[in-house]
């Protein structure tokens, strides 16, 4: 079966170890990721301004495209894409006048009013594939491993556009259990990793790493499963800052989630493009004797 | 040819214009909001010229490839802005005539032998790229039909060859830079990307470099030395009589001569 793909920029740069191993492993689960021609920037972030309509357009465009296609239904991969596509097309659903002034101004593509439905490939995972079969298709069960899910803001903020309970998420959980491995449950798996705060206080990155990675070690977490390339740099360059400036701090390999599902369905390791992790996430994985 | 010819050939040439003119019928257009009676049937630049313009500049080619003439144009009642190559598109009755023949851009400086094929190099040299919001101005200002839009998209997703092949008819014209709402160096990026594209990714001609060390280690000298020691006679003798390929050759057609190959 074939679905309508956004991959998003940072997926085909600095990202490939998040889009290589889903599409290989959807593939394994029998479905194909398709991209969607044509496609843009998603807007990278949902603009909160009343009166800023034009940074609506990059997200709707791509919506546009997949209209065009004959489909109506758009899988995200990256959870920033997700988040600022989805409320994009909730504007387009719920808020006419907009919706027609982005109309209006697009005359050069066909009109649109939130035909398109926006999901996550964990959300195809949990409600069209789903955890039980999922399980049953792991081949190499990633039993060793005690992972914190980290969700981060964009998967579960705001409420009408969340995958999850935005209070007490689950998925992520599942969807390690699914694969073998043990989640850890940690106070901050909800809580944001500084998004682009960073780039107005760069100084924040390693307090917003402090508190994520260091809570998520005192649980018993060994590692962190990821959906988000942002959160991926933040905590990344922030616990390479905190190793250098706190003594005793350890550090953790972080792992998208993936990477984890193309281990588990038994692809080869390559697939995962590891080298573009942060925390020597191999050594990691042959201390527990997942690759070899 | 001396200048004097040369004058009195361009005279002739206007003059069979001015005549041809006369026979056409006049429509109305607007060159920079002054209206002018021009003969049906004459592109932009020559319409131009017929009204009194002279070009000093925004004037190249004259053939739709250097980019120096693009065009804006309206016609009255439709909100749309149009675009043209001023050489290329024949005048209509009441077009609004704008020539754009530069517009201030950004070209960044590199030294091309230290780049490399990494798409963080064209982000460095361009950050500005990053601004676009996907309003698509620039591919309906390009009169050379390029999905200006989806190129720029391409480039930040660091897919320099889609770059490279989506505006390979680029003319460097500027009009998408003079419409972009992120004031975006379009066509030097093309460019940069294009290079790029040509010089580290494209797959080189294995076949080429074979025949440039063929030619450097002497295969052929002998045989261009002889050529070289010819009267014009013989020479042209040798010119007329030699063997061609037919049209319809297959891929294994050699010559009866292979001392050439």
């Amino acid at each position: 079966m074939s679905l309508a793909y956004y991959p998003g920029c940072t997926l085909k740069t600095k990202a490939k170890n998040l889009e290589d191993p889903a599409i290989g492993s959807m593939e394994v689960l029998g479905f194909k990721l398709e991209e969607i021609p044509r496609w843009n920037c998603c807007g990278a972030v949902y603009s909160l301004a009343d009166d800023d309509l034009i940074h609506q357009v990059a997200p709707v465009r791509n919506l546009i495209r997949v209209k065009e296609q004959g489909k109506n239904e758009l899988v995200t991969l990256c959870a920033f894409c997700f988040n600022t596509l989805k409320r994009a097309n909730l504007l387009m659903k719920d808020n006419a006048e907009k919706r027609d002034t982005l109309n209006s101004f697009m005359d050069e593509e066909i009109d649109y009013s939130g035909e398109v439905k926006v999901v996550h490939l964990l959300e195809v995972l949990r409600d069209e594939i789903g955890w039980e079969t999922l399980s049953r298709k792991v081949k190499l069960p990633l039993r060793e491993l005690k992972i914190a899910p980290y969700y981060g803001c964009t998967l579960l903020r705001p409420r009408e556009v969340a995958i999850d309970s935005v209070e007490n998420p689950i998925i992520l959980h599942e969807f390690l259990k699914a694969l073998g491995a043990t989640p850890v449950d940690f106070p901050d798996a909800t809580r944001c990793c500084g998004s682009y705060q960073i780039i107005g206080n760069p100084s924040d990155i390693s307090e917003y790493a402090w508190d994520i990675l260091s809570t998520a070690s005192s649980c018993g977490a060994e590692a962190l499963v990821l959906t988000c390339p942002l959160c991926d740099f933040n905590l990344g360059q922030g616990q390479k800052k905190l190793m250098k400036e706190r003594s005793g701090f350890k550090g953790m390999p972080f792992f998208y989630f993936t990477q984890l599902l193309a281990l588990a369905l038994g692809l080869d390791p390559e697939i995962c493009r590891f080298e573009l992790n942060y925390g020597e996430p191999e050594l990691f994985l042959r201390e527990k004797s997942l690759i070899p | 040819m001396n200048a004097e010819e040369k004058n009195k050939n361009s005279a002739e040439v206007v003059a069979e214009e001015k005549r041809a003119a006369t026979e056409a019928r006049l429509i109305p257009i607007y060159i920079m909001g002054k209206r002018y009676e021009v003969p049906e049937g004459l592109t932009i630049m020559k319409a131009t010229e017929y009204a009194g313009y002279k070009f000093i500049r925004g004037c190249g080619c004259r053939g739709g490839t250097c980019g120096a003439c693009g065009t804006f144009y309206r016609k009255p009642g439709d909100y749309k802005l149009q675009v043209a190559l001023a050489c290329q598109k024949a005048v209509e009755p009441d077009m609004y005539i704008a020539q754009i023949p530069f517009f201030p851009v950004n070209r960044a400086q590199y030294e091309f032998v230290e780049l490399t094929s990494a798409p963080e190099e064209v982000f460095k040299l361009y950050p500005e790229l990053f601004r676009c919001v996907a309003c698509n101005a620039c591919t309906k200002a390009c009169p050379q039909g390029i999905e200006v839009m989806d190129a720029i998209s391409a480039l930040k997703q660091g897919n320099i060859a889609e770059v490279a092949q989506l505006t390979f008819d680029c003319t460097q014209c500027g009009l998408c830079t003079s419409r972009c709402f992120g004031e975006l160096a379009q066509y030097h990026m093309f460019q940069l990307a294009r290079r790029i594209y040509g010089a580290r990714i494209a797959p080189g001609a294995d076949h080429l470099l074979k025949m440039l060390g063929a030619i450097d280690e002497g295969k052929y000298d002998d045989l261009l030395q002889g050529l070289k020691g010819m009267r014009e006679q013989e020479l042209r003798k040798v010119y007329q009589e030699r063997e061609m390929e037919p049209a319809a050759a297959g891929e294994d057609w050699e010559p009866r001569d292979t001392t050439g190959l």
